[in-house]
């Protein structure tokens, strides 16, 4: 019985390794790596590469720009309506991406909720390279937002007092104090948020369309080149899984690399007192 | 030098602390049990913590005012603060951490011996070097009040002696208004000019060591300060003493007046201890089996079921006390003292 049960744990989980591993190794044992570098080459790679990386390092700056200062205003202030706040910055996690390309449209869109105003001043952002950031800026942005509060109520607050004891206005509290003290948890929820943004589909594809050189990500290029070439699907497939990797072994990496100095000091203290 | 002046209140979870206080250049300690309300006095000098009513002044500088709704912020306030378990910045070195707030460390590094620290994390640190880089931090602003929140607490028995020398020594030097809260009479006792008990947001005696310990003003100061509480019913007695019958059957006498229930107070280190019923001075004779012994550096406490003696490791060894044996506890009729019971 306990050998059964045993074994019943052991083939659900290679079952569980198998199916998550095997389309992805698929992905690289289908084509050969030189022609995976040599699709990589094709201009409408590039095009796309090059949108990817426009689009998403705005819209990553915006994001860290305003959503670190408001997650710190989040996590250290207690005020009514705070738990609904907290809620409702979540509520495009759960939301398919579809939605929030329609409800990106209902806001910025030429009939949309804003749409006389930016009539008005000439500015136009469906499928444009704008309306590309703000639909990568609106689906990244919940994932920074709940890990850089999260990152935010874990520095100490005796910390703050203690510094605040020392002459340190608000301002000085917040550079010196806590934002180096939530760094680890800052550069975590960054990386976590920066692979979503950069994976965005459906709000950008309903709110920017697919636009080779203008609005065409490299998640649209690798649905539009599905049908024509295969091999460049692929290939954009394989980087994006190098680099979703590379993020991954840096933030484990990260993460264990802290343990350990945690660790050694701790260590360090408790044998020389 | 300025002196520190307050009296306010403060809505604490279960009850309001209420505190009148004036610390000129000298040592207040506040003593009491943990949630007495002790950190919350110091958090509202420092301008943490905000009180419902009254005032708080430094010298001439007033920082908070309800009435005349002055609050002064944290950082406007002149205060050193020694939090407990220190608080300093993790990411920072010892130098980093004293020049904060912005004055140069070399000094308070050299005074309190932490030069070759300098470069060093606080992880690296031991309990007593971060007490003394936590100390550098809070004076190095030059404050006009210094705070410390159980100094002494996260402190190993065997450091413990020498880092409250060395704290003493500190603390004369400075002569700034200083309020230091801790949970042990002894190093109030050992590190403040005056020492206040603080029970539930209330001080129930303020005074030199000496004071509370010579004339406790409830049975609670008296236990706090190390004494034997003996609960049980005073009457008159012969001689002009008092005859105190404990709760139980026996009597012993005290030289102070009471009648009706009290409390009998009496210092471990005036009850003396005998194999057999000796025949001496002291009136008050007690029998009873040795529960522990527990060695205090050079003294021992003996813990008999109604009361502890305190005698010199010395004398233990002299008389050979071992657990479950019978022992005659002797103290003399002057040294109990009587207080109406609480």
């Amino acid at each position: 019985m306990r050998a059964l049960f045993a074994a019943l744990l052991a083939v659900a989980t290679g079952i569980a390794l198998a199916f998550l591993l095997l389309p992805i190794a698929a992905i690289f044992l289908r084509v050969p790596p030189g022609d995976l570098v040599g699709a990589l080459g094709h201009n409408v790679t590039r095009d796309a590469l090059l949108v990817s990386i426009k689009t998403s390092a705005v819209a990553h700056a915006v994001v860290l720009l305003i959503g670190t200062p408001a997650a710190y205003l989040l996590a250290r202030r207690r005020f009514r309506g705070r738990g609904v706040v907290l809620t409702l910055i979540e509520l495009p996690l759960v939301l398919p991406p579809a939605v929030a390309g329609i409800a990106l449209f209902a806001a910025f869109g030429r009939m949309g909720l804003l749409g006389d105003e930016l009539d008005a001043l000439g500015v136009q952002i469906p499928f444009t390279q704008a309306a590309v950031v703000l639909a990568v800026a609106f689906v990244e942005s919940p994932f920074y937002f709940r890990g850089a509060i999260a990152a935010f109520e874990a520095v100490d607050g005796t910390l703050v007092d203690a510094a605040r004891t020392l002459g340190a206005g608000p301002a000085r509290v917040f550079a010196r104090v806590a934002l180096p003290l939530a760094a680890g948890g800052l550069g975590a929820a960054s990386a976590l948020a920066l692979a979503r943004g950069l994976g965005e589909f459906g709000a950008t594809i309903i709110f920017a369309g697919s636009l080779q050189g203008v609005t065409q990500t490299l998640p649209l290029a690798i649905y539009a080149q599905f049908e024509q070439d295969f091999d460049t699907a692929l290939a954009i497939s394989a980087l994006f899984i190098v680099v979703g990797a590379l993020l991954l072994v840096t933030l484990k990496l990260y993460g264990w690399l802290r343990f350990a100095s945690i660790f050694r000091s701790r260590f360090a203290a408790s044998t020389s007192s | 030098m300025a002196s520190l002046r307050l009296d306010l209140s403060l809505p604490l979870r279960g009850f309001d602390l209420e505190l009148a206080l004036e610390a000129g250049p000298e040592t207040v300690a506040l003593v009491g049990p943990s949630g007495a309300g002790k950190t919350s006095v110091l958090r509202a000098i420092a301008g943490l913590a905000r009180p419902a009513r009254g005032t708080i002044s430094c010298g001439d500088e007033i920082w908070f005012d309800a009435d005349r709704r002055v609050d002064r912020r944290p950082e406007e306030r002149s205060v050193g603060f020694v939090f407990q378990e220190y608080a300093l910045f993790p990411h920072l070195n010892v130098e980093q951490n004293v020049s904060f707030g912005g004055a140069r460390p070399d000094r308070l590094l050299w005074r309190l011996s932490i030069e070759h620290l300098a470069k060093a994390k606080p992880s690296e640190l031991s309990g007593g070097e971060r007490q003394r880089v936590a100390l550098a931090r809070a004076l190095a602003r030059g404050p006009r009040v210094l705070l410390l929140d159980e100094p002494m607490a996260a402190l190993d028995p065997h450091t413990r002696g020498k880092v409250r020398a060395e704290l003493h020594d500190l603390l004369r030097e400075l002569a700034l208004p200083a309020l230091l809260v801790t949970h042990d009479f002894e190093d109030a006792a050992a590190l403040a000019d005056r020492v206040g008990v603080l029970v539930e947001g209330r001080l129930r005696q303020l005074g030199a060591p000496a004071e509370l310990l010579g004339a406790p003003a409830d049975p609670f100061v008296a236990e706090f300060a190390g004494a034997n509480v003996l609960e049980g019913i005073a009457e008159s007695g012969p001689d002009g003493l008092t005859r105190f019958h404990l709760d139980g059957e026996r009597i012993v006498y005290s030289t102070d007046e009471a009648r009706g229930r009290a409390a009998l107070v009496v210092y471990p280190w005036d009850v003396s201890l005998a194999r057999r019923a000796a025949e001496d001075s002291a009136l008050n004779h007690l029998e009873g089996e040795i529960v522990s012994l527990v060695q205090v550096g050079n003294r021992v406490r003996v813990r008999l079921p109604f009361l502890t003696a305190e005698i010199t490791a010395s004398s233990a060894e002299r008389l050979a006390l071992r657990p479950r044996e019978v022992v005659f506890a002797s103290f003399k009729a002057t040294q109990a003292r009587l207080l109406p019971a609480d």
